[in-house]
């Protein structure tokens, strides 16, 4: 472990140099490039489609910068190895795609009990099972309440544009630390696989001094990090901690965007590579004479129920639109109530709505919504 | 002002790359852009896709379903996004694989042999930079000195001995397409 303590000492001589022009980078690659930049001492992976050029990024770029890179025999091997690093307080990203996901859940639980920090990015592929290959959003449910078994929640980030992406990387690794808490990066195929522009400026989050690590106990008393209290009492005292500090998450990192939702009369609310389908199809929409807007949660967990819920009584409708059959529609549910019509388009298996459809879902809304037996 | 393309043919024909130089030469412009390869089964031998989106505000979907552009190189390409092409679109053609005819009369049509003008150019693999040249002279989406920039930088990495056959290669699609713009204008019929 002595690499990894030595390489989070190294500080940012690695950061961008001025001059900073755009660039073009693959989602996969941006993210993977962010995370070196904001500090990651290892990551741990096991490649699948439609993440593997994150993790070969990584096995290129890791040893470069004289830092970890590992690629595990399987996603358990990976999360269990980014376990027992983030123990030691190294600074640790793993990623896969759905079907690995499902496999790291119970490290993630483990980790979420110990109060470990680790970043774990989730370029999400059609479900359920094996799958395909195309972009989908259908591991909502599973990011945003809970993945793994146990009392916890992880805070979830969606980005929607590579640039983003890139951002969310850094404010993840802070999050993560900031709580002791795993901390997803959710993205889809879409956003792994498309190239946009990017400003290689990047930040790191600063360290937080030592004070639960297990760094070696000379000239103190050891450590223990652990998920396993065999006393009813003494393990609801700590899912009580627990749900203290996921309070704390929900009121201070609640993030989300909205998008000409001032004169809006029907919101999108999309996120990820949904949001941007939802931007054309808004375009259109006001082309036409329709007055759309778009509600973009970031955070997935903690959902912005509170912001949704101010701008919905203004609203005729919320379109709900996701690549999944309906998973983000429970949430926005349970954020307005009855107070505003709730519709949805979605498409599964990896297909991506089309703003043209995402547009004509609009226009039925728009109709259904119309006339006297509205009160707004 | 918004620009989709699709570009697609067969896998090896090189129109990720093609796209890669389209969205390169964006970027040089200072353009919002976004560039979505088709990742799927299709990857291994059949059809390959890439929409290029190229605009002056932040971009929405950077999947095309309207298209303002499809550049064909093979026929079941042609059967899939011709039909997508928004009204007055542009349909640029290989013709050295396809002999089907176009069905619409709302869109503008530039038919090209791809194949034989990219082995005059010094490499027959250059098919979608000839379509290409014939995309940005029919479509100013970007300058063609962004576009030689753009493809002299990204070429010279890996292939330095291919930048001038990639540079004729754009330039013969370009002025083929000029050149039969020239014959349609005075009357004439295509060149076979």
């Amino acid at each position: 472990m002595t690499t990894l303590l030595a390489a989070a000492d190294r500080g940012s001589a690695e950061a961008a140099g001025p001059a900073v022009r755009p660039i073009l980078m693959k989602g996969n690659e941006a993210i993977a490039e962010a995370a070196i930049q904001a500090g990651c001492d290892a990551y741990f992976g096991y490649p699948i489609t439609p993440q593997a050029e994150l993790l070969e990024w990584m096995a290129r770029r890791m040893p470069e910068c004289g830092r970890v890179f590992v690629q595990a025999e399987s996603e358990l091997g990976a999360i269990n190895m980014a376990l027992g690093a983030a123990a030691t307080g190294a600074r640790v990203l793993v990623s896969s795609s759905s079907p690995g996901i499902s496999l790291m859940a119970e490290a993630m639980s483990y980790m979420a009990g110990s109060e470990l920090p680790v970043v774990l990015v989730n370029v999400m592929r059609g479900g359920p099972g094996l799958g395909s290959i195309g972009p989908s959003q259908s591991d909502y449910f599973q990011a945003t309440k809970g993945h793994g078994h146990g009392d916890y929640r992880v805070p979830v980030l969606a980005p929607s544009s590579i640039a983003e992406a890139v951002g969310l990387v850094a404010d993840a690794f802070e999050i993560a630390e900031r709580y002791r808490t795993p901390t997803m990066i959710l993205a889809d195929g879409v956003m792994g696989q498309a190239m946009e522009p990017v400003v290689p400026s990047y930040r790191m989050p600063e360290r937080l001094p030592d004070g639960w690590q297990l760094s070696g106990a000379n000239g103190r008393p050891p450590r223990v990090l652990q998920s396993l209290h065999l006393l009813p009492e003494e393990l609801e005292a700590h899912d009580r901690h627990l749900q203290a500090k996921y309070r704390t998450i929900a009121e201070r990192e609640v993030r989300w965007a909205g998008e000409q939702l001032d004169d809006a009369e029907i919101a999108i609310v999309a996120y990820g590579t949904a949001a941007r389908v939802a931007r054309t199809a808004i375009q259109r929409a006001r082309a036409g004479g329709l007055a759309l807007g778009l509600f973009r949660p970031i955070t997935l967990w903690p959902f912005p129920s509170d912001a949704l819920a101010a701008v919905a009584p203004r609203l005729r409708a919320l379109l709900v639109v996701e690549l999944s059959a309906g998973q983000l529609v429970e949430d926005v549910r349970l954020a307005v109530g009855d107070r505003v019509p709730v519709l949805f388009h979605g498409r599964m298996g990896g297909m991506v709505p089309t703003p043209g459809e995402v547009l004509d879902a609009a226009r039925r809304a728009w109709a259904m919504t119309e006339g006297p037996a509205v009160s707004r | 002002m918004e620009h989709g393309t699709i570009l697609c043919g067969f896998g090896g024909q090189g129109l990720l790359f093609a796209g890669q130089v389209l969205a390169q030469a964006a970027l040089l412009e200072g353009r919002e852009v976004s560039w979505m390869p088709s990742y799927g089964p299709e990857m291994r031998g059949g059809t390959a896709t890439c929409s290029v989106v190229v605009s002056d505000l932040p971009i929405g979907s950077p999947l095309v379903d309207l298209p303002d552009s499809v550049v064909a190189l093979n026929p079941p390409s042609m059967a899939r996004y011709e039909p997508l092409l928004a009204l007055r679109g542009l349909l640029v053609l290989n013709d050295s694989l396809i002999e089907a005819e176009p069905t619409r009369t709302d869109i503008e049509v530039v038919r090209l042999p791809c194949t034989e003008l990219a082995r005059a150019a010094g490499d027959d693999r250059l098919v979608s930079i000839v379509g290409l040249g014939a995309l940005v002279a029919r479509r100013p989406i970007v300058g063609g000195d962004s576009v030689r920039e753009a493809m002299t930088e990204l070429v010279r990495k890996h292939h330095p001995e291919l930048v001038d056959a990639d540079l004729a290669a754009f330039a013969a699609g370009f002025d083929r397409a000029i050149s039969e713009l020239a014959v349609a204008a005075s009357g004439g019929s295509r060149s076979a």
